[in-house]
């Protein structure tokens, strides 16, 4: 388990090129992504009326249009280092299909749920929703102690953030009760 | 000897007990949210953020460095024990840290890093306070054209020194500028991609987007890879060091000291890279070189001491020239600018007060971990055994809370998601992060400075360029953009001669 001295100084530039593994295709989407930015830039800019004040000669409208003209090159560049093998850093950029679609889908379910019905709710019933729902879909299957668990900690915080600290959480249908 | 006074009275005003007490709690959470596996120094100042926003700036700024200096600290025990670094600049840490622990001297690589870490806290918060001042009278004769030229350079060299990949560190700027122009323009109050939507158009909340793409990405990614690993706590033994540790161990904190409090004070020196030059010291010099690769102390003390150093660096650009450099620096320049503050070299004139009684609470954080955490750090360890459907229930329940405080507004929350699914994307596909958050801080501060430069020379693009300052910046700036022409010509040629693969 000796490490050779080169080997430390070369994680830092070379981590992701080491495994010499077949080429992400999936990485091409960030590239659509990028384009797809770069679009909404270019359009938007071009919708800004040209007013230029004498306090400021170039306006607000060619930083959008750099932005977006970069885009489009850094999105060119990462096809190519996509279609010749590149990836990115080794630890994260790694596809081994065990990408669980049905958990994020899941709890992606239970964040919008909290969003929705945080103002009406209030943050005490909303935010120990979100708790128990998160850590049940992410395999807690004490469900009564998750129970109690997120019930305590919204309490918690309410009475400590939102009372103590003065940070603005709503009480929504506990109004008058909290 | 003005600034030793003022410092005196920041001292002052924080060794009251209601400001001590916010300072403890400020480190105890800070250490707290560090410890957390997959958790680094910036998301926990990102989640902690929000708590501060019903105190006055100076109580919040006092939680603020506690929060700062806890995480920190809290990141080299996950390192230390659970093998996953909680940040890039904890990676070398794992290498040495992880084996130690693994051999049972887990306790004696958690001492080192903490004292270590009181150490480099210390001698590079003093090199702060020494410094910042010099850096503000420089910064004070720089015009507009330097600072965009300064600014542009933290830029690149953000998204092409560190991390593995240029064209992923440039996608990932891109993206943080993109989310930086949305919003009003400063200047003639258009509405800038915004395509309609009420809620944008104050801008993209940097606390949001720093939440969004650290912690919800993170959980994303948890949840996306829940079967796959599953990390194993090592147990720590008794937190302690022998005379031969204290003996191996001081070297190399100062050594790292001196190593990372430069690199942190330069734009986009980072703390990854005087870690590893640390680590390879350290390797050099010491006298136990076997040892390495199989827990050697010096490899512990000497990259945790300069990152904690390196990360007492980053506050010299960030409150001098208002620039942040690494993902911390730029999450608490966001806390700044919550309370109107903006960091620059009028700031120490403006909230001079606010500025010490900060730096020393620096001081005064940096001490208290020391006496809590050596004695604590078996409590702390218990914190890794929180199950993983807790621990990102939790961060995703804390990040709602944070992220709706900002404004009082669900849409905040979608915000956050999309965000978060960024993240998740950026995970997946090896993006590094940093970039897209410094881009969305600076890229509106650039673009203020370049519209300002232009006024200034009546629209004439040659206003972009100053004085010798920008033009020795651009300079940087291009050897930086010419450097992978060079390694790659080197390599070409080496390989000619050698007919086979030679690396750098």
């Amino acid at each position: 388990m000796t490490m050779p001295d080169e080997t430390a100084v070369r994680l830092s530039e070379e981590e992701g090129r080491t495994p010499p593994r077949g080429r992400d295709l999936a990485q091409l989407w960030v590239c659509g992504f990028l384009v797809l930015l770069g679009i909404l830039a270019i359009i938007d800019a071009s919708r800004l009326g040209g007013f230029s004040a004498s306090n400021d000669p170039i306006g607000p409208k060619p930083v959008p249009i750099i932005l977006g003209i970069l885009l489009f090159v850094v999105a060119g560049c990462y096809a190519l280092d996509v279609l010749r093998g590149g990836r990115g850093e080794a630890e994260n950029g790694e596809d081994d299909g065990n990408f669980d679609w049905r958990t994020v889908g899941l709890l992606c379910a239970v964040f919008i749920a909290n969003a929705v019905l945080i103002d009406w709710l209030g943050w005490v019933i909303s935010g120990a929703l979100l708790f128990w729902g998160a850590a049940i879909v992410l395999g807690s299957r004490r469900y009564l102690l998750t129970a109690v668990a997120a019930v305590v900690l919204s309490l918690a915080t309410f009475y400590g953030f939102a009372i103590g600290l003065g940070v603005g959480l709503p009480a929504g249908v506990l109004q008058g009760i909290l | 000897m003005d600034n030793f006074n003022a410092l005196m009275d920041g001292f002052a005003a924080i060794l009251t007990p209601g400001n001590l007490l916010i300072a403890l709690i400020g480190v105890t959470i800070g250490t707290a949210v560090g410890v957390l596996p997959g958790l680094g120094t910036a998301m926990a100042v990102a989640l902690l953020l929000p708590i501060t926003y019903g105190m006055e700036p100076t109580q919040a700024f006092i939680m603020f460095g506690g929060i700062f200096y806890g995480g920190m600290y809290g990141g080299s025990t996950t390192s230390i024990l659970l093998n996953t670094p909680g940040q890039s600049s904890s990676v070398v840490t794992v290498l040495e840290g992880f084996k130690m622990a693994k051999a049972g001297r887990g306790g004696q690589a958690l001492a080192t890093a903490a004292i270590g870490s009181f150490v480099a806290g210390l001698i590079a918060t003093t090199a702060l306070v020494l410094v910042t001042p010099i850096t503000v009278q420089f910064a004070i004769t720089l015009g507009a054209p330097d600072y965009f030229a300064i600014m542009v350079l933290a830029l690149v060299a953000t998204s092409s020194v560190l991390g593995a990949s240029r064209i992923r560190g440039f996608a990932s700027l891109l993206v943080g500028l993109i989310i930086g122009t949305i919003g009003i323009d400063a200047v003639t109050g258009q509405q800038r991609l915004t395509y309609g939507v009420a809620e944008l158009a104050s801008g993209v909340d940097v606390i949001i987007v720093a939440v969004g793409v650290f912690a919800v990405g993170e959980a994303l990614w948890t949840a996306a890879r829940l079967k796959v690993a599953g990390d194993d706590v090592i147990p720590v033994g008794r937190v302690w060091m022998g005379r031969s540790d204290w003996k191996r161990s001081w070297g190399p904190w100062l050594r790292g000291s001196a190593l990372g409090f430069p690199f942190g004070a330069v734009p986009a020196g980072g703390a990854e890279l005087p870690t590893f030059l640390s680590y390879i010291t350290e390797r050099r010099l010491s006298k136990h070189k076997k040892e390495f690769g199989h827990g050697a102390i010096e490899g512990v003390a000497g990259p945790e001491a300069a990152n904690n150093a390196s990360a007492a660096g980053t506050m010299v650009p960030m409150l001098a020239l208002g620039l942040p450099v690494n993902a911390t620096a730029a999450v608490m320049l966001a806390a700044f600018q919550n309370y109107g503050i903006q960091p620059g070299p009028l700031l120490f004139e403006k909230e001079s007060a606010l500025v010490w009684t900060m730096i020393a609470s620096l001081f005064v954080g940096n001490v208290m971990l020391l006496v809590l955490n050596l004695p604590l750090i078996p409590l702390w360890v218990k914190l890794l055994r929180i199950p993983k459907p807790y621990l990102y229930a939790g961060i995703l329940f804390f990040a709602s809370m944070g992220a709706y405080a900002v404004n009082a507004q669900p849409f905040d929350l979608f915000l956050l998601l999309t965000l978060g699914l960024v993240g998740l994307a950026m995970r997946r596909f090896g993006l590094p992060v940093l970039p897209l958050i410094v881009g969305l801080i600076l890229g509106p501060m650039a673009e203020r400075q370049a519209r300002m430069a232009l006024q200034l020379s009546g629209g004439d693009l040659g206003g972009l360029v100053g004085g010798p300052v920008s033009w020795t910046v651009y300079g940087i700036i291009a050897l930086i953009a010419l450097w992978p022409l060079v390694t790659l010509t080197r390599r070409r040629l080496a390989r000619k001669r050698e007919a086979e693969p030679v690396s750098v």
